[in-house]
C-alpha cells in the first residue's frame, strides 16, 4: 500500500470507527483522531469521565418544561441536545443500545422524568459489567412499572419480568422460540423477584411528575427454597441475576446484540463467537468487549463498512453533528426528535418491550423520504459554520477537478465517507453535467445528492 | 348482530382521529338529564348552544353537519363506545385504540395489518394514505409502506430545499440511482425497491390535485378540511389507495373548553360538509365510509374551566352507504352509575372494528383484532 493509500485507509477506518461508537465526525475531528492512534481513540471513547456535563444548568435553564419531565414530549429535549453536541459520543451510543434492548415504552410509563432516569442510568453503567446493568435495571422503578413487577405478589407472580429478563434481556431464544432454560425457571424467577416493585407515585395531575423510587417490599417476597438453571437455594433477584449471567447463552446473547448494533445488519458466527469468548473471561465487561470488538481486524475490515443500516438517530443526528451549529439547547436542536419520530425511531418511548427492529426494516416508502429530505436540508445550510468548512475544503481540493475528483472531494469533506461504485457513477455524471463544480452552489447540490443515495442510508 | 359479512366489500375507509380525547358529554349532550347539569355547572350546555335531535339528547350547535347527516340517516352515532378497564393516559389509551389490544402492549396496528391483508405482497406503496408527518401507530407495521403526506402538492423529495436551483437535474439523478439490480448487491436490493416505490408513489400522489376536479371551495384556514382536501384528491386519481387517515384537535380541554371545543367541531363540521359534497361530485359517496372516534372522553364533572381526562365516548360512522341512527345507550350520569367519575362504556370499540374490516374494507377481522367479534349492522354492502 503506499504512503497515501495507507493514510486514506487509516482516515476511512477512523471515520467508521466515528459513525459506529458515535454520530459520526467531521473531516477535521478525524484528522485529529487519526492523529492521536486508532486504539488510543478506542480507548477514549471506552472512558468517557463521568459526572454532571457542564451544560446541564444551561440546558435546564433553556428547556425549562424539561426539569422534571412531565412527559415523553418534554423529556427530550434534554436527549436531544446530548445527542447533537456530547463528546462523549459512546456515552450516548450505548446508552441508546441498552434503551432499545433493555427497552421501557413512554406509552405504559408516561413518565418524562423516570424515561431520562433510564438514560442516565445506561449512561453510568451502559459500558460496565453486564452483571451491574441488569441488576440496576432491575431496581429501576420505570422497569418494575413497566413490566408489572409492582403486581408480582408472594401468593400470586406475575411472570412479566421474570420472562422477558430471560427472553429478552439476557439469555434470549433460538428462531424456533426456544432458550436454554424452561418455563419452570420463568416461574422461579418470577418467584425471587417478588417484592421488588415500585413505591407508588402520587398520579402526575395538576403537580407534575414525583420522582419514581424502587421499593423492596420484604414481607411480598417469596422466601421458599427455588430451583434455577440447575441450581437450588432461597434465591432472590440478585442471586438469579448471578446464575443467569455466568451461562453461556447470555455471554453469546449480549456479544450477538452487540455485533449487531456495532458491526454489520449480518451476523457473523466466528465474530460473535470470539466476542462470547471474551464476555465469558472478563465476567461480562461490556467495555473489554467493545474494546476487542473496536480492535478486530473483522471490525476495521472493508467487508462491513456501510454494511449497518442507519437508525433514524444515527441519521438524524450523524447529518445535523455535521453542521456544527448548535451553539446553545434552543429549538434547533429538541426539533431534532422529532425527527427522529418522523423516521419511526421515537426516543424515550420504544414501541414495546422488544425495543426497535433495526437494520433494514428501518426503511419504508415513507421513512426514506423523511431521510432524505431531512438531511438534505441539513447539508443545505451554508450559514452554518460545520457546512461552511465542508464547502473550504473541497475548493482547497483545486480549482480545477474533473468530476471523479470533485465527487471524491466531496465525499471526503463530509468525514471520509463512500458510495458503491453505482452510485458514485451517476453522481460523476451528474457533477459532468451540472457545470462551474466548484461554485459553493455546485458544492453543496453534490452533498445534498451523497446523502440521498441508498448508500447513505448505511453507516 | 352479524350481517352481511362475506369479506368482499371494497369500499374505502376515511379515519378521523379527534386527537387528545373529545369531551363526549358536550358533544351529544343529554339536555333533559338533571345529572348532566348537576355536574356541569360551568360546561353546561343550554339553548342555542344545542341542536336537539330528540327529546333527550342534542347535539353541540357547533355540528351542524352532523345534525343534517343524522337527518338524513347518513350517521351511526356510537354511544357509550370504549373498552375494560379504560387508561386515562393519552399515550397508553390511544395505543389501545391504534392496536387494538387492550390487555397488551403491541407494536402492530390494526389498519397496518389490515393493509397487509388487502396487500399482502406490497404492490401498491400508497394502499394507504397518511396525512400529517410521522406514522400513527394504527398504520405502523414492519413491511408495510405508507406514505405520510403533509401536503400534496409539495409531497416528495426536496420538496421543501430552500435555494436548490437545480431541483429537476438533482430529482432525475436520484430517480437513476434508486434502480433494483440483482439480489445480493450493495445496497440491497431491498432499500433500493423501497427507493423506487417511495419515487413512484410520491410522483402519482403529488400528480393526484393536477387531474382533480371540484367545485368545493375547502376553507384555507382549517387544516382538517385541508387533509380531506388532500383525501378527495386522492380518492379522484384512483390510486387503489383504501384507507385514509387524518387528525383534529387538540380535545385536550383541561381549560377554556367552551371556545376551544366550539372551535373544534366548528372546523371539523365545514370539513366535513365540504368533504361530503366533494364525495358526492367525484361520485365516491357509496364507496366511502368515514370513522371517527378519540382515544378517550372526559370526566362528568368540569373542573371549572374544562373538563379532565376520562373514559368512554362517543364515535361517528358517516357515510351513504351507513345506516344512521344512535347505536348503544346512552350512559347514565348518576353517581351510582359512574365508573370513577366517568361513564362505563357499552360498546366495545373492537365490534366497530370488526364492522369497519369486514362490511367497509373487506378483510376478515380475526386476524387483526387476534379475537373473534361479533360485528354490527352499520354498513349496507
Amino acid at each position: 500500500m503506499t504512503t497515501v493509500a495507507r493514510k486514506h485507509e487509516d482516515e476511512a477506518v477512523m471515520a467508521h470507527l466515528l459513525r459506529r461508537a458515535g454520530f459520526g465526525a467531521t473531516r477535521d475531528q478525524i484528522d485529529q483522531y487519526v492523529a492521536r492512534g486508532y486504539e488510543e481513540t478506542v480507548e477514549d471513547l471506552l472512558n468517557p469521565s463521568h459526572g454532571e456535563p457542564e451544560d446541564q444548568d444551561l440546558m435546564d435553564r433553556y428547556f425549562i418544561a424539561s426539569v422534571e419531565a412531565r412527559s415523553v414530549g418534554h423529556a427530550d429535549p434534554q436527549w436531544s441536545w446530548r445527542l447533537a453536541t456530547s463528546e462523549k459520543p459512546l456515552e450516548e451510543k450505548i446508552a441508546l443500545f441498552w434503551h432499545s434492548l433493555l427497552a421501557v415504552g413512554g406509552i405504559k410509563l408516561d413518565h418524562g422524568l423516570e424515561m431520562l432516569t433510564e438514560i442516565e442510568l445506561f449512561r453510568r453503567v451502559g459500558l460496565g459489567s453486564f452483571r451491574t446493568i441488569l441488576f440496576e435495571i432491575s431496581r429501576n422503578p420505570g422497569m418494575m412499572y413497566w413490566l408489572d413487577n409492582q403486581n408480582s405478589h408472594k401468593d400470586a407472580p406475575n411472570e412479566n419480568y421474570g420472562r422477558e429478563l430471560l427472553e429478552l434481556f439476557s439469555m434470549g431464544i433460538d428462531d424456533m422460540g426456544e432458550g436454554d432454560y424452561t418455563e419452570d425457571d420463568v416461574k422461579t424467577a418470577a418467584r425471587a423477584f417478588t417484592g421488588w416493585a415500585s413505591k407508588p407515585t402520587p398520579p402526575p395531575f395538576f403537580l407534575g411528575p414525583f420522582p419514581m423510587e424502587f421499593r423492596f417490599d420484604a414481607s411480598d417476597h417469596d422466601n421458599g427454597e427455588k430451583s434455577f438453571l440447575g441450581e437450588t437455594g432461597n434465591f432472590d433477584g440478585e442471586n438469579i441475576i448471578d446464575i443467569i449471567v455466568k451461562k453461556r447463552a447470555t455471554a453469546r446473547f449480549i456479544a450477538m446484540r452487540l455485533y449487531l448494533y456495532f458491526v454489520s445488519d449480518e451476523p457473523d458466527d466466528e465474530e460473535i463467537e470470539r466476542l462470547t469468548d471474551v464476555f465469558q473471561e472478563t465476567d461480562g465487561d461490556i467495555r473489554s468487549i467493545l474494546r476487542s470488538l473496536f480492535n478486530s481486524d473483522h471490525f476495521k475490515s472493508a467487508a462491513v463498512r456501510f454494511h449497518k443500516v442507519k437508525s433514524p438517530a444515527e441519521l438524524v443526528f450523524g447529518a445535523a453533528r455535521l453542521t456544527d451549529r448548535f451553539d446553545i439547547p434552543d429549538m434547533d436542536s429538541s426539533l431534532l426528535a422529532n425527527q427522529s419520530l418522523f423516521m419511526g425511531q421515537h426516543l424515550l418511548n420504544p414501541p414495546g418491550v422488544e425495543g426497535w427492529h433495526e437494520g433494514e426494516e428501518w426503511v419504508d416508502s415513507g421513512s426514506l423520504i423523511e431521510r432524505i429530505n431531512f438531511a438534505a436540508s441539513e447539508l443545505g445550510r451554508v450559514e452554518a459554520p460545520g457546512i461552511r468548512r465542508m464547502i473550504e475544503l473541497v475548493e482547497l481540493a483545486g480549482d480545477d477537478l474533473q468530476p471523479e475528483e470533485f465527487v471524491e472531494a466531496c465525499l471526503d469533506a463530509m468525514g471520509s465517507i463512500d458510495l458503491d461504485n453505482g452510485s458514485k457513477a451517476v453522481l460523476v455524471e451528474h457533477a459532468g453535467q451540472s457545470g462551474s463544480m466548484g461554485s459553493a452552489d455546485r458544492i453543496v447540490e453534490m452533498f445534498q445528492l451523497i446523502v440521498s443515495t441508498p448508500d447513505y442510508q448505511y453507516c | 348482530m352479524a350481517n352481511n359479512s362475506n369479506g368482499h366489500s371494497k369500499k374505502n375507509l376515511v379515519v378521523i382521529q379527534l386527537s387528545g380525547g373529545n369531551d363526549y358529554l358536550n358533544t351529544l349532550v343529554p339536555y333533559q338529564d338533571g345529572h348532566y347539569y348537576d355536574f356541569r355547572p360551568n360546561m353546561g350546555l343550554r339553548g342555542d348552544d344545542l341542536i336537539p335531535i330528540d327529546d333527550k339528547l342534542a347535539f353541540n350547535s357547533h355540528m351542524g353537519t352532523f345534525k343534517s347527516l343524522f337527518d338524513q340517516d347518513k350517521m351511526a352515532v356510537l354511544m357509550g363506545i370504549g373498552y375494560p378497564e379504560p387508561n386515562r393516559s393519552h399515550f397508553r389509551s390511544m395505543d389501545i385504540w391504534h392496536t387494538a389490544q387492550p390487555t397488551t402492549t403491541s407494536s402492530e396496528g390494526w389498519l397496518g395489518k389490515a393493509n397487509s391483508i388487502i396487500d399482502p405482497e406490497g404492490k401498491n406503496p400508497i394502499t394507504t394514505v397518511n396525512f400529517g408527518r410521522g406514522l400513527p401507530r394504527a398504520l405502523a407495521l414492519q413491511g408495510v409502506s405508507v406514505a405520510s403526506v403533509g401536503a400534496l402538492e409539495s409531497y416528495g423529495l426536496y420538496t421543501g430545499l430552500a435555494g436548490a436551483s437545480n431541483k429537476d437535474a438533482m430529482l432525475d439523478t436520484i430517480s437513476r440511482i434508486y434502480q433494483p439490480m440483482a439480489d445480493g448487491g450493495f445496497p440491497s436490493r431491498r432499500i433500493l425497491e423501497t427507493g423506487r416505490g417511495a419515487l413512484d408513489g410520491a410522483d402519482l400522489l403529488r400528480e393526484a390535485p393536477r387531474t382533480y376536479s371540484s367545485d368545493v371551495e375547502y376553507p384555507e384556514d382549517n387544516p382538517i378540511a385541508q387533509s380531506l382536501k388532500g383525501i378527495a384528491q386522492v380518492m379522484s386519481a384512483e390510486l387503489g389507495t383504501r384507507i385514509y387517515y387524518a387528525a383534529h384537535g387538540s380535545f385536550d380541554t383541561h381549560t377554556n373548553e367552551l371556545v376551544n371545543h366550539a372551535l373544534l367541531w366548528d372546523q371539523l363540521s365545514t370539513a366535513l360538509a365540504c368533504f361530503l359534497d366533494d364525495l358526492k361530485q367525484q361520485g365516491k359517496g357509496e364507496e366511502t365510509v368515514i370513522w371517527m372516534f378519540s382515544e378517550f372522553g372526559r370526566r362528568i364533572a368540569d373542573n371549572g374551566a374544562g373538563t379532565d381526562h376520562g373514559s368512554g365516548g362517543a364515535a361517528f360512522v358517516i357515510g351513504d352507504s351507513v345506516k344512521g341512527g344512535l347505536y348503544g345507550e346512552y350512559p347514565k350520569l348518576g353517581l351510582a352509575d359512574q365508573l370513577e367519575g366517568d361513564v362505563h362504556f357499552n360498546t366495545d370499540f373492537r365490534q366497530v372494528y370488526a364492522t369497519l374490516l369486514e362490511d367497509v374494507l373487506g378483510v376478515e377481522s380475526e386476524p387483526v383484532l387476534k379475537q373473534k367479534f361479533s360485528t354490527l349492522d352499520l354498513v349496507r354492502s
